[in-house]
This record gives structure tokens, C-alpha cells and sequence, in this order.
């Protein structure tokens, strides 16, 4: 059992409240994953490329690391330190220079993307969202996750969001049934998951669509083919959301329409709170059916 | 039961007792709810704000009416008895399990497993139920005046299945001797489950239905479906229908 939640705000007014939003639905889902919880934002855009990294001892990793990466890119970079995770933003063509640098010194990158961010650890979702203060982020649209480990250790990398290409993440309810040997075909294709999870095999197939050319809703119309398993999935690009569920459909997922917003969720709990939920059209995605907006 | 159990019901002068779940415990709610019985002097209950909680208005057993003011999550009216339970809005999985008598209503959808195993009552559905509404019903009637999703009456073994709109795949799948009535659409029809004849016994079980269920529609508009009978016993050549 895990829970998801997602946002896809129709209007920017409500841009600011955006992590408070997401930071409640999240909080609500607790008692369907309370082992480790994660959340990508789409924020603001245009000043760059956003690095997403995290450490295990972030005071000692973190300090002077901007100033180190900018030296060896020869160029200025911004940090800002969101306590495991730091956001490094470095200029655009600069993404996978500063990934090599990253990586070398021995930290995760969690993503990358002009607006994406995503933080991720283990612990109760109130926790996670308060270490990160989620509640005071801003952005277009999010999506959340807490979980309840099926086929993968609790760790900080096995949490969710999963993040395989610039501005594309995902979150998963489900077990998928052909990950190893989906694995080996993705990893012939250049998109070679970094754990042992299966939802990353999933994140990994469909980059590898988006890579060939198909749009979100191509790309997850290709899970129903190509992924055996169990799955709620909701995917977050840098303009876009989508979901898509099995066509068997056991995991539970709710999605409503509302002037200003689209919102999707486990549990109608997580949509409590939304403002106008009382006159959003409230419905169950069909199993096997594509959902997807992009602005 | 204790008076104090009692506390956060307001009596209005209607006669309804309403309960504000901002304020009062599910665990009270229900507690309250089962405390009822047939010498009950207060039949109706109001409860207000649900936020789409597991378990409302579960394990009644009295003549009582409740109103549920939104939406609920998991397992809303699970094994009711004798109780009228109303929700105003939609409903998660599992609505009224394993109900024994009494009617639920739902005025939105419901989520998967609408009625499983119910053994009698009545479930009415004014919106769409999704997958396996009705699975392994054992007596309960329900009535969806939308459609059903895949895998309804999987296992079926006594009452109806009402559809005013259209049905999933598999419908009926492996079914017993459940009657299933659909006015739309089947996408298809599950193992051991064939369209049969109407008669005019059928007409009149699916006209009282329709019309306790509040339906507006003609018993002619629909067609019947039940079990082949092929899978009661096995059959070497029927292997492959497992």
C-alpha cells in the first residue's frame, strides 16, 4: 500500500499556495505509507537548470559546494540548502557537467529540470514535509508520495518521487512483475535504473517513450502494454501531469476537476481541504485509460 | 450506553440527532450509531462533515435513518443490519460489505467492490459503481443507476444486479444463480455467464426493484443475464474456462 497525491493548478493565483496544498494532501496519506514520503515541484522556470542532490551528512557535504561546482564549470552557480537535499542551479547545457561533478564527489541527484525540485526521505510524511518546508513552496504543479515498501529496502532512494530524465518524475501504488526483465531492455536503451526498485523501472520506460518521441499520454499508454503488474501511476513533466491505472485497477485513485485546479489522489481524505472541492467533479479513473493536461 | 457517549449529539428539535465529525472521534460516531436498537427513541442521526472517512456508519443493527452530509472513504455501511443509511456524496471501496438487511443509498459513485458478499438489503447507487460491484453477493439486491465496472458479480450466488447504464468486462464471471439485469451496453460477458430469457417473473422482480431504488425506467428496456450452469462441476473440457 503507498499513497499518492497530485496537483495541476488552472490558475497561477494559487501558485504560492501550492505547497501548503500538496503539503496537506501528502499529510493525509500518511496512514498509506508511513515509512518514507518524497514530493516533486514544478516551480519556477527560466534562470537556469535546477540540480536536485542529497546527502547523508548534508553540513559537511553541502558547505562551499556551490562555489566548488561553479570552479569547475567556470561559471557562477546558486545553492539552496533544504536540509538533506540542496538545490544547485547551474546554466542551462551545464546539466550534465555539473551531474558528473555531483556524482564524483559521492552525492545522490535526486533530478534535474528548469523547474522540477523534488525532496525525498524516510520518516512520516509530516516530518519529510516539514524538514524540506514544502508548505512554503510555490509552483505550477506537484506531485507526492508516501509509502509503504513493497519490493525495495526503506531508503531515501527507494522513496518516490523517481526522476529519469531532466523535468520528468513519478510516483507509483503498485508492484510491477516484469522490472528485471524490463530493466535489461531499458538499459540497452541508455536508461539504466540506479536502484532496485521497480517504480524506477517504470520512471525509466517511460523517459525512454518521451526520448523516442511520444508525448505523455503516448508514453503512458505504453506502461498498459509493456509493464505487468499493479500500478496507479501520476507523472509530472516540466508543462504536464498524467495518470494512468492497470486494467485491473486495484489501487484506489480519485481525481477531480475544479475551476482552478486538477487534483488526484489515493483517497477523496487528501481533497478535504481543496478549496471549491464541493463543486469539483469528483470521479474514479477508469482502469486502463489514460488521463493527461499539459498548459 | 453511557449518556456521556452521547455528548457531541445535538438534539434538534426536527428530531434529528446530528453529529459534527470536526468534533467527534469515528470511533464515538459508531459507537453511538451501534448503541441503537429497535426501542431506539431517536430513529434519525445526522452526520455532518465525513471528509471522506474509512468505516462510517458501520456494524448498525437498529431501524435508525443515517444521513452522511459528503463523501466517505473505505468501508462506509460495512455489514449493516435493519439500518437506512444515506450518503450525500460518493462513497470509496467497499461499500456496504457484507450487508444483512436494511438499504444503503449513495448519491455520487462508489468505488470498487460496491456490495461484496451481501446477504440481503438493499444498495442503491444513483451514480456509476466501479470494478466488481455485487462480488460473490449472496441475497443483496443493488441497484446501479449508472454503469458497473470490470469483474461485476464475479461469483454472484443469490439477489440482483441492476444496471441502468452499461457494464465492464467479464460481467458475471463464474457466476451462481444471482440475476443480473443491465439496460446499456455489456462489454463483455465473463466466463459461465450467458444473456437468458425474460420472463414475465423477471419483469416484476426488476419493477419492485426499480421502483424502491427510485429508477426511472421501464423493466422492458433491459436485458437478463445468469449462469450457463456449465462450471458447477468440473468438466475435463471446461478446464481452460477456470
Amino acid at each position: 500500500m503507498c499513497g499518492i497525491v497530485g496537483l495541476f493548478l488552472k490558475n497561477d493565483e494559487l501558485r504560492d499556495q501550492l505547497g501548503a496544498m500538496l503539503t496537506d494532501m501528502l499529510v493525509t496519506m500518511s496512514d498509506r505509507g508511513p515509512d518514507s514520503a518524497g514530493i516533486a515541484i514544478y516551480g519556477a522556470e527560466g534562470d537556469g537548470l535546477k540540480v536536485t542532490v542529497q546527502s547523508g551528512t548534508p553540513d559537511k557535504c553541502f558547505a562551499g559546494l556551490d562555489k566548488e561546482l561553479g570552479a569547475a564549470l567556470g561559471q557562477s552557480v546558486r545553492m539552496k540548502v533544504m536540509d538533506t537535499h540542496a538545490v544547485l542551479t547551474v546554466p542551462d547545457g551545464e546539466g550534465k557537467n555539473a551531474v558528473d561533478f555531483l556524482e564524483k564527489k559521492g552525492l545522490c541527484v535526486m533530478g534535474i529540470g528548469e523547474a522540477m525540485e523534488i525532496y525525498k526521505e524516510v520518516g512520516l510524511p509530516k516530518d519529510v514535509a516539514a524538514r524540506f518546508g514544502i508548505r512554503n513552496m510555490a509552483g505550477s504543479h506537484g506531485i507526492g508520495h508516501t509509502r509503504m515498501a513493497t519490493e525495495s529496502a526503506v531508503t531515501t532512494l527507494g522513496a518516490h518521487p523517481f526522476s529519469t530524465a531532466e523535468d520528468q518524475c513519478l510516483v507509483h501504488n503498485g508492484s510491477l512483475s516484469n522490472h528485471n526483465q524490463m530493466r535489461r531492455v531499458l538499459a540497452r536503451k541508455g536508461f539504466t535504473p540506479k536502484t532496485e526498485n521497480d517504480t524506477e523501472v517504470a520512471a525509466c520506460y517511460i523517459s525512454s517513450r518521451i526520448a523516442e518521441g511520444a508525448n505523455l499520454g503516448e508514453a503512458l499508454e505504453g506502461t498498459l502494454e509493456d509493464l505487468d503488474g499493479f500500478f496507479t501511476f501520476v507523472m509530472g513533466t516540466k508543462n504536464g501531469f498524467g495518470v494512468v491505472r492497470d486494467p485491473i485497477a486495484c489501487k484506489p485513485a480519485v481525481m477531480a476537476e475544479a475551476d482552478d485546479y486538477i487534483a488526484f489522489a489515493s483517497e477523496y481524505r487528501a481533497f478535504a481541504d481543496l478549496p471549491g472541492i464541493e463543486n469539483a467533479r469528483v470521479w474514479e479513473p477508469e482502469p486502463a485509460t489514460v488521463y493527461f493536461w499539459e498548459r | 450506553m453511557k449518556t456521556a457517549e452521547l455528548a457531541d449529539a445535538e438534539p434538534e428539535t426536527s428530531g434529528v440527532q446530528t453529529i459534527d465529525m470536526a468534533r467527534t472521534e469515528l470511533r464515538q460516531v459508531n459507537a453511538t450509531l451501534q448503541a441503537q436498537n429497535a426501542a431506539a427513541n431517536q430513529r434519525k442521526w445526522t452526520i455532518e462533515n465525513p471528509r471522506g472517512s474509512h468505516a462510517m456508519a458501520v456494524g448498525l443493527d437498529a431501524p435508525i435513518e443515517v444521513t452522511v452530509k459528503g463523501s466517505t472513504g473505505y468501508y462506509c455501511a460495512g455489514m449493516n443490519k435493519q439500518a437506512t443509511v444515506h450518503v450525500e456524496g460518493s462513497a470509496g471501496p467497499g461499500l456496504a460489505e457484507n450487508m444483512m438487511s436494511g438499504t444503503v443509498i449513495v448519491e455520487g459513485d462508489a468505488s470498487q467492490y460496491a456490495g461484496a458478499t451481501g446477504h440481503g438489503g438493499l444498495l442503491v447507487i444513483k451514480g456509476n459503481a466501479s470494478s466488481r460491484c455485487g462480488i460473490s453477493m449472496k441475497g443483496i439486491d443493488i441497484v446501479v443507476h449508472g454503469n458497473v465496472g470490470h469483474m461485476s458479480a464475479f461469483m454472484a450466488q443469490k439477489g440482483n444486479l441492476v444496471v441502468l447504464g452499461d457494464a465492464g468486462d467479464a460481467l458475471g464471471d463464474s457466476l451462481y444463480e444471482a440475476r443480473l439485469f443491465v439496460r446499456g451496453s455489456v462489454k463483455s460477458l465473463g466466463a459461465d455467464c450467458i444473456e437468458k430469457e425474460m420472463r414475465p417473473e423477471h419483469l416484476e422482480i426488476l419493477k419492485s426493484l426499480l421502483e424502491r431504488a427510485g429508477a426511472a425506467a421501464r423493466p422492458e428496456e433491459f436485458r437478463r443475464y445468469g449462469s450457463a450452469r456449465k462450471l458447477y462441476n468440473f468438466h475435463v473440457d471446461h478446464a481452460g474456462e477456470y
